[in-house]
């Protein structure tokens, strides 16, 4: 059964890449990234990062094309493509595999990880395996020394990696992540919200999403107005609607028991937009922004504090 | 005008020049390698570091960058600065030992060995060639890549450029001569410029004693028909 699933799983993997070489290039797609951030020569960086997320690399097309829509020399863009690391001008594999090769991790035998690493995949660093599977990468320091040495696999990190315990990551990445090594991340824990005018619960323990009873509050965006489900994880994003929100889209929260406007203190750093805040344990104010898409969060801790 | 004094004696220059400028007007030599007339200064090389500022506040800075200042006291070949001075042609040696112009700056402080690793580099990084593409030629064909350890000079993608238009400006400028003719290489090509070279052995038949003090012989590597 688990063989089958990963045989799936690879066939799928090894198709991607090949929706994404050089031909794929459109002139459109650059000349919208560009045009996102007014050709301007700050945004340099930014319209690379851009390209880069739309293909996961820099292809040679795009860059020649980016150069023309800017006016800006190919030398120069080619020499700043070139010069940061999380820039990549090949394209990646399905995964990738960063092991830290800082002092810390250094001197914690962090070399030796990367040669099981290298053997186990059968690559060398900076390089993709043929089947476009993985992408191993060294970096000089992570900022985690105490957990040395490290290793992040898409964007997991796995502290104290032994040799031993090499061949099941890759095993494990391999097979995707499962869902609940989310769940046992430390971030996602689930919280009781309540509406901090009239205090009454909001959980609707009837409707569960990702395994934890949801919170419901009532919406209204412009004419429309309904019902909305959260996820009761803090950390998590999902949610299900009455009404398709699009991306973007502002709403503003109610209670669904005293029908009062769950509005938070403050607007939202990320965007601007207004946050609802909900009332978490005993007091707390969580504030998430309202608009929909946006991460835009605030965990405001004074209110116990004042309790206590 | 600015006042100023160097190695003693007091000089008045136009505000905005640097060190090295009023230092060449005085008549005090200063080694430079990347420095450039017509290219913009660069600080790269750091061979014509001076000495100023006096007691403990006394430090190197690099004079084709520094511009002058009211009062500045400049000290071009005190102990301190020629000791750096030798370090830096020992580096630089480590380098590009083969360079004529490393050598020539070598003889002239007496640096006869050198105590570092010996590498075969063909480029010091001194970014004329990319200056002189970028200034005086209006190309911006090659610049810099990488960085670190693996910083080097070229064009983008290692492909032949749209925008050079052959001028060998890069190769003339070069105190190492890194951008060397690769004409056995026209996908890498720079120069090209060999290809206009009349070479004896090209036409070799109508030679009977035909002798290439050449070795390797740039035409001999052109691939033949």
């Amino acid at each position: 059964m688990k063989s089958t699933g990963k045989k799936k799983k690879r066939t799928v993997i090894s198709d991607e890449p090949d929706n994404c070489t050089e031909e794929d290039v459109k002139e459109a797609d650059i000349l919208a990234i560009v045009r996102k951030h007014d050709g301007a020569r700050g945004g340099l960086i930014a319209m690379l990062e851009g390209i880069q997320q739309k293909y996961g690399y820099l292809p040679e097309n795009a860059l020649r094309i980016l150069s023309n829509a800017t006016g800006r020399s190919l030398v120069d863009i080619y020499g700043v493509a070139t010069f940061y690391r999380s820039f990549t001008l090949h394209p990646r594999g399905k995964h990738l595999v960063t092991a830290c090769l800082g002092t810390a991790c250094h001197v914690r035998a962090a070399p030796r990880i990367v040669e099981e690493l290298e053997q186990q995949l059968g690559i060398k660093a900076s390089e993709t395996t043929p089947d476009r599977n993985f992408t191993l990468e060294t970096v000089n320091c992570l900022g985690a020394c105490a957990l040395g040495p490290v290793v992040v696999i898409d964007g997991h990190y796995f502290s104290k990696v032994k040799t031993a315990g090499i061949k099941k990551l890759i095993e494990e990445a391999r097979n995707g992540f499962p869902d609940e090594k989310m769940l046992e991340r430390e971030f996602a824990f689930p919280v009781e919200a309540s509406c901090p005018q009239c205090h009454h619960s909001l959980m609707d323990a009837g409707n569960i999403i990702e395994g934890y009873p949801s919170i419901r509050v009532d919406i209204s965006a412009g004419e429309k107005s309904g019902w909305l489900r959260l996820v009761s994880l803090y950390g998590s994003r999902g949610f299900e609607s009455e009404h398709e929100l699009p991306v973007g889209e502002s709403v503003a929260f109610f209670c669904p028991h005293c029908k009062a406007r769950i509005a938070g203190t403050t607007l939202c750093t990320e965007c601007e937009a207004t946050m609802a805040g909900i009332r978490i344990g005993e007091g707390a104010l969580l504030q998430i922004c309202e608009r929909r898409g946006c991460d835009g969060c605030r965990l405001e801790l004074d209110a116990v504090k004042s309790q206590v | 005008m600015i006042t100023l004094k160097i190695n003693g004696l007091d000089v008045s220059v136009e505000k905005g020049t640097t060190i090295l400028e009023a230092a060449e007007f005085i008549g005090f030599p200063i080694p430079t390698l990347c420095h450039m007339d017509g290219l913009t200064p660069y600080g790269a090389c750091r061979l014509c570091v001076v000495e100023i500022g006096e007691g403990k506040k006394a430090k190197l800075v690099s004079s084709c960058t520094y511009p002058v200042e009211e009062g500045l006291k400049v000290r071009t070949s005190s102990k301190r600065v020629v000791r750096a001075r030798r370090m830096v042609i020992e580096l630089l040696l480590a380098s590009c030992p083969q360079s004529k112009t490393i050598q020539d700056i070598a003889s002239t402080y007496g640096v006869r060995t050198q105590r570092f690793k010996q590498e075969y580099d063909d480029c010091i990084l001194c970014g004329r060639c990319v200056r002189m593409c970028e200034e005086q030629m209006m190309a911006k064909a090659i610049g810099f890549q990488n960085r670190g350890e693996k910083r080097s000079i070229g064009t983008p993608f290692d492909t032949k450029s749209d925008v050079c238009r052959l001028c060998g400006g890069c190769m003339y400028v070069c105190p190492v001569c890194e951008l060397r003719c690769t004409y056995n290489q026209p996908e890498k090509a720079i120069c090209g410029g060999c290809a206009n070279l009349f070479a004896p052995c090209v036409e070799k038949d109508n030679f009977d004693d035909m002798m290439c003090y050449m070795n390797p012989c740039v035409a001999c590597e052109i691939p033949k028909e």
